[in-house]
């Protein structure tokens, strides 16, 4: 943990390895400016922040399992009580468990979405629009909160930053209900597709694959995260288009540990070999947990804050010229 | 006896199988690697947008495999789109016609005055791959084998068995097994084998009967493992060989379907789901008859002339041969199975 730096000084001294100038005015000494970033951590640190992932795709394709390695805990549903063999739901069911995790200080409340039913049945038609409808209820939640005249402190985020889209591993192509729901979701929530236990297809076949899922979204015009409109910078381009290169991550999850050469790893132990779920050699968990957590979680939550809520937010100001109530419980809002 | 045997041997078996289930479970793979052929090689796979108004087709291959003198006709019908579209409702009609129609025809055909050389295309086996995706049958699952339960024998089968570990294939089947009896589904069961049957072949016939459904992979390569060649399916982590009978169940079916079984499909997909079609059709036409006075159908349900007894006693005399010979054969096919081992 870094210290905040000497002292600031108005008057034009030598500067030592502290000061430095890009563009602009050049400094006369150092500031502190820098310093802002250690304030904002300190600050996250002690109010800790939301994070709500929804997980889609059909059962039996790993979900619960990819969610519980990814946070290194137990935080499915299934583990929260529900049953493993429950029977698939007539419709989509949208169910959400939220846990605390804390590490090197830092909390994150963490709401994990789950889908049961979604493409299980015979007839899937309009088996989005559950899932549609409970995004829209979360933008709805957090716009009533934002027009109040006293508003809190902290409005409470229960808006889906991330949408995991679980793809079949069939090595084919995109099924029609894979794009059904990618073309009509990807305006409101970030849609991360993955194809799902991975550990079925060569590497051969998972390339051809994924380059003809790639093929198939973008003539769909299916804009996944990270999408290419929002790209801030040269330098976000750049590195954004490395991984939408490599994406849809094929993914292989597991919650038991094996040991290979002498270490411990997650994986699944079949009778040709062991699948290592953090080896990059043999899947791509690894490349989407980085993805996910370690470089663009707060840009998930930005996305969804400054471009899906806000898009929901214009479109309902602009029905009808104004602001209407329809809460359940009946409570009058000031016009806007 | 060598005369006989090579009779029938000359006019060759022909057996009807049938593969359906979602795509992109191996289907085609699984079916090259049971006959050893390259028949899907100039296929194109649609995308997505092109299949959104695709239904279910039915496609047909033929391919003539000759093995040790004996010709087997083998016909593969397959059933793209089958379970692809997002409303799946009734998919399972396309495949129901098929059947039907091939009943039909055979009908027809039987019925007919030259019954010398009928074509028995009826289906004589319906192969049904369940993803290894899910945690048991799905809602499409229950629905298409519970209305093919009556028309062909319906043989359900693991697809793709290479995603799960030993402990999960074994839980799957579990699962499998007690929801198909809990939904009363009527699969293709495995004679029970005569009591005069030497010990080894009963014991093979109980791990058979104990392994069911099958975890079943196919491959189009040929990779090289413990310093063979074979077929199978490179992984960084490992080698998938598809004979390996600690890996899937594929020699298990191909047993099972080629060497001991096919007889015993072709018999009963005569003697109890045609026979079915058969007694349905003709109620159904009786009670047409006396509803309509107009008579469309051309399947004679009289007789327009009955054979004299000369006539008679001959077909009787053939069908006896054929009997004896087919028994021939089955002790024949025995023999070179075990000679196999």
């Amino acid at each position: 943990m870094t210290e905040p730096f000497p002292p600031t000084s108005a008057i034009p001294v030598p500067v030592g390895s502290h000061g430095s100038a890009s563009g602009g005015s050049t400094l006369l000494g150092y500031i502190g400016i820098d310093t802002i970033i250690e304030q904002m951590r300190k600050k996250t640190m002690k109010a800790g922040f939301d994070f709500n992932i929804m997980v889609v795709g059909h059962s039996g394709l790993g979900k619960s399992t990819l969610l519980n390695t990814l946070f290194k805990s137990q935080v499915s549903r299934r583990n929260a009580g529900w049953p493993r063999d429950e029977k698939i739901p007539k419709t989509v069911e949208i169910k959400s468990v939220s846990h605390v995790i804390e590490e090197g200080g830092v909390k994150m409340k963490l709401t994990v979405v789950d889908t049961p039913g979604f493409g299980d049945q015979i007839n899937n038609d309009n088996c989005w629009e559950p899932i549609s409808k409970y995004i829209n209820e979360q933008f709805e939640k957090f716009l009533k909160e934002e027009v109040n005249i006293t508003r809190k402190k902290r409005i409470p985020d229960t808006r889906v930053h991330c949408c995991i889209y679980f793809i079949p591993p069939t090595g084919h192509s995109l099924r029609q209900l894979d794009i059904e729901f990618m073309k009509r979701l990807s305006h409101s929530v970030n849609i991360i597709p993955v194809i799902a236990k991975a550990d079925t297809m060569t590497i051969e076949e998972r390339q051809e694959f994924k380059q003809r899922v790639r093929k198939e979204l973008e003539t769909s015009g299916v804009e996944f995260y990270p999408q290419k409109e929002f790209d801030d910078d040269m330098e976000d381009k750049s590195d954004n288009d490395k991984i939408r290169e490599t994406m849809p991550f094929a993914v292989v999850g597991s919650d038991k540990e094996y040991q290979v050469n002498g270490k411990r790893v997650l994986g699944r132990k079949t009778a040709w070999g062991i699948v290592e779920v953090e080896n990059s050699n043999h899947c791509e968990f690894a490349k989407l947990r980085d993805f996910l957590i370690r470089s663009h979680l707060q840009d998930l939550k930005e996305v969804t804050h400054n471009i899906h809520y806000e898009t929901y937010r214009a479109k309902r100001l602009n029905e009808n010229g104004g602001l209407h109530p329809i809460s359940s419980n009946g409570t009058q809002e000031s016009n806007l | 006896m060598l005369i006989l045997h090579r009779k029938s041997v000359k006019k060759g078996f022909d057996f009807t199988l049938m593969v359906a289930g979602e795509s992109g479970l191996g289907k085609s793979t699984l079916v090259n690697s049971l006959f050893l052929t390259d028949l899907h090689k100039d296929r194109k796979l649609l995308n997505a947008e092109e299949r959104i108004s695709q239904t279910v087709e039915i496609t047909k291959h033929t391919v003539d495999i000759e093995e040790k003198g004996v010709k087997l006709k083998l016909t593969i019908v397959d059933t793209p789109g089958f379970g692809d579209a997002v409303n799946n409702s009734e998919c399972w009609r396309p495949v129901t016609d098929y059947i039907n129609q091939q009943f039909e025809q055979y009908f027809r055909d039987e019925s007919g005055l030259n019954r010398k050389n009928i074509q028995d295309n009826r289906v004589h086996c319906c192969l049904y791959f369940i993803p290894p995706f899910g945690h048991g049958l799905r809602p499409v699952d229950i629905e298409f084998m519970k209305i093919l339960q009556d028309k062909v024998n319906v043989v359900p089968l693991i697809a793709k068995a290479d995603c799960l570990t030993p402990s999960e294939i074994k839980k799957f089947k579990e699962r499998l097994r007690e929801e198909i009896d809990k939904c009363g589904i009527k699969i293709y069961q495995f004679p029970d084998c005569d009591s005069d049957e030497d010990e080894d072949f009963k014991q093979q016939d109980r791990e058979l009967k104990e392994s069911t459904p099958f975890a079943v992979i196919g491959s189009n390569t040929v990779v090289e493992a413990r310093g063979q060649r074979v077929r199978g399916r490179l992984y960084p982590w490992g080698i998938v060989e598809v004979e390996n009978p600690a890996h899937c169940d594929f020699v298990k079916l191909r047993t099972m379907l080629i060497r001991t079984h096919m007889h015993d499909l072709k018999d009963i997909t005569n003697d109890c789901h045609y026979e079915n079609y058969r007694a349905l059709c003709i109620q159904t036409m009786a009670s047409k008859m006396n509803a309509d006075k107009r008579v469309e159908s051309p399947i004679p349900i009289l007789p327009l002339s009955t054979p004299d007894v000369e006539t008679e006693n001959l077909i009787k005399k053939k069908d006896e041969e054929l009997r004896r010979m087919q028994q021939m054969l089955q002790k024949m096919q025995q023999q070179m199975h075990e000679q196999d081992l």
